[in-house]
């Protein structure tokens, strides 16, 4: 079939309650991308991804799975999820095996009795996130960030063509972050599609193809460079965003009329290094924790520099 | 003294009373493996009160009084279900406020039409006085709780754990939700004969509570705690003929009695345990300053 993996077709939701939800969002995503879907908290990105994996029915409109209505593509286990860490009790009594094995149980039958083939899954997913070694230990004995590598293994396990994370990089330390991302270019480049909703502004250029920018409605939707702009996503953030600008001339003494633009909710900022309409993306920052000298704004900066 | 041992397998009854007893705990215990997880383990509680009402309602309507209950039972979990899908109440709050809610109708009714209910019956219940009818009831409840519970425990414990990725993996998890609430109902209407209502609660929490001390893994912790569920409550129906005891008193007694001592002994999450660890991992820090200082 085609290279589209989800479309998106004037999807509207209305809850029951009459909130609105979602207005009219109409969107094709293609297979071989990491795309992020920004906006600020209730805008819409939880109901969106609700509405793609079947929790919720558009009120008008409707979403296809690789050409197959929401229902079907479940149960073909096209869609992979990774919900966010902290919904689930982590101290059920299960093994780090146990639940990576639970994204086996669409291929299963009825006594969900796993075969060869599954154990080779989850062992095979359990190595692609690092964490082999933690195979048989308790969950509730995991970092924050291992707990993420682990609902991705479980995720990987499903092996759904299509994987939506929900906030993956929230409490999670760098390094994960690092590996997960890495790990996300690896499947993308394989023919997945990979949807990752955040808030987290800086991270998506470093590792994003393309980002849909939402406010109930789709404000925005194309690739990173054209589409993450400032103007658009202060648009999309309203006032929730902090925006500090530095113009050329206090930077430098040069004829350099560069400046440096910061956008930050609460999280990563996204720093921006160009002309005065910061159309260009140069850089974007490391995490808080990471120690000054290996931002990597620095480094991509003066990678950058010469432009006059 | 052998023959001592053996007298209560003489009697008919006992011998009666010992087995459906052994049945009894052991599906209840199954039960609490999951009760025991997130908030739900006033469940039994609520179902135990909530199927007051169906009782009363069934002698006034001539009806055995477990389908009374077993209908009671099934609502009060829907309910349950319903207002925590439309509201953002708490599992608690919602148990408090629907089994409150069925057992105050179940009173209501029982004052207003005195009838021959026999109210502490239902709320000490008595295993040695179990009708062959009553006991073809249990067994039935019991062998079909058993055989869904053995075959769908997986699903059940994908759904206990992560409702939302069950659902995206395709589960029906309202459907198994359902069942499982449905057996809960059947297994209490089972069980409210051996210890009566107000000892059901401790029989679908206690034996799963214990397990959780010794496993990690949730297959071994369903095997451990049907084994502590049936083991009890056989001890305590055979030995009430000794101690001429209430049954399900004894029973939940027994049950106790093993709680705390895992709680003690257990390898690893007992005190005992803990306080060892804690003890060798302050000795490890004290040796390292000392090799530090020295």
């Amino acid at each position: 079939m085609t290279s589209q993996i989800i479309e998106l077709n004037n999807v509207s939701v209305t809850y029951p309650n009459g909130h609105l939800a979602l207005e009219d969002v109409t969107a094709s995503l293609p297979a071989g991308s990491i795309c992020g879907l920004v906006g600020v908290n209730g805008a819409g990105k939880s109901t969106l991804f609700k509405a793609i994996m079947g929790f919720v029915k558009p009120t008008s409109g409707h979403v296809t799975i690789m050409g197959h209505a929401v229902s079907d593509a479940l149960k073909q286990n096209l869609v992979s999820y990774v919900p966010q860490t902290e919904e689930v009790d982590w101290n059920f009594p299960v093994l780090v095996e146990d639940v990576v094995m639970m994204g086996r149980y669409g291929h299963m039958g009825f006594l969900r009795r796993p075969a060869k083939s599954d154990h080779i899954a989850v062992d095979e997913a359990l190595e692609r996130v690092n964490m082999t070694d933690f195979k048989n230990r308790q969950i509730g004995e995991l970092s924050g960030g291992q707990k993420k590598r682990i609902f991705v293994a479980r995720a990987l396990a499903q092996g759904g063509k299509v994987i939506l994370l929900d906030e993956p990089f929230t409490g999670v330390d760098i390094k994960t972050e690092e590996q997960l991302i890495t790990l996300f270019r690896t499947l993308a480049e394989a023919g997945s599609l990979i949807l990752v909703s955040t808030h987290n502004l800086g991270s998506v250029p470093s590792f994003c193809d393309e980002v849909m920018l939402v406010k109930k409605q789709l404000l925005a939707y194309g690739p990173v460079e054209t589409t993450y702009t400032p103007d658009k996503l202060i648009k999309a953030f309203g006032g929730m965003l902090r925006h500090h600008e530095l113009p050329g001339h206090h930077l430098h003494d040069d004829e350099d009329q560069r400046g440096v633009t910061v956008l930050t909710d609460d999280e990563r900022p996204l720093v921006l290094y160009g002309h005065h309409d910061g159309k260009k993306i140069v850089s974007n920052t490391g995490n808080q924790e990471e120690p000054p000298q290996e931002r990597k704004t620095g480094q991509d900066v003066s990678e950058a520099a010469p432009e006059t | 003294m052998i023959e001592l041992a053996l007298e209560p397998f003489t009697y008919n009854y006992m011998t009666r009373a010992i087995w459906v007893s052994a049945l009894v705990g052991g599906v209840s215990a199954f039960l609490s493996a999951y009760l025991i997880q997130k908030g739900w383990s006033l469940m039994g509680d609520a179902l135990a009160h909530a199927i007051v009402p169906g009782v009363a309602l069934a002698y006034l309507l001539g009806l055995p009084y477990a389908i009374g209950a077993f209908f009671a039972g099934i609502l009060a979990s829907l309910s349950m279900m319903f207002v925590k899908q439309k509201t953002k109440l708490r599992e608690d709050t919602i148990i408090g406020l629907v089994f409150t809610t069925f057992f105050a109708i179940g009173l209501l009714l029982v004052s207003i039409n005195p009838t021959s209910v026999n109210i502490q019956a239902i709320i000490l219940g008595n295993i040695l006085a179990i009708t062959s009818e009553d006991v073809t009831q249990v067994v039935i409840i019991s062998l079909t709780c058993l055989t869904l519970l053995a075959l769908k425990w997986k699903d059940l414990m994908a759904v206990f754990f992560d409702e939302t990725f069950a659902r995206s993996i395709g589960l029906p998890v309202n459907a198994l939700k359902l069942m499982f609430f449905t057996l809960l109902s059947a297994t209490t209407v089972a069980a409210l004969q051996t210890v009566g209502a107000c000892l059901v609660i401790a029989m679908v929490v206690t034996p799963g509570a214990t397990a959780y001390l010794l496993t990690d893994k949730f297959g071994k912790l369903i095997l451990i705690s049907i084994a502590i569920g049936s083991v009890t409550s056989a001890i305590g129906a055979y030995a009430s003929y000794f101690l001429n005891a209430n049954p399900g008193g004894l029973i939940v007694t027994l049950q106790t009695l093993i709680f705390l001592l895992c709680f003690l002994l257990a390898p690893k999450h007992g005190l005992i345990s803990a306080r060892k660890m804690t003890a060798r991992n302050k000795n490890n820090i004290r040796e390292k300053g000392e090799l530090h200082h020295g």
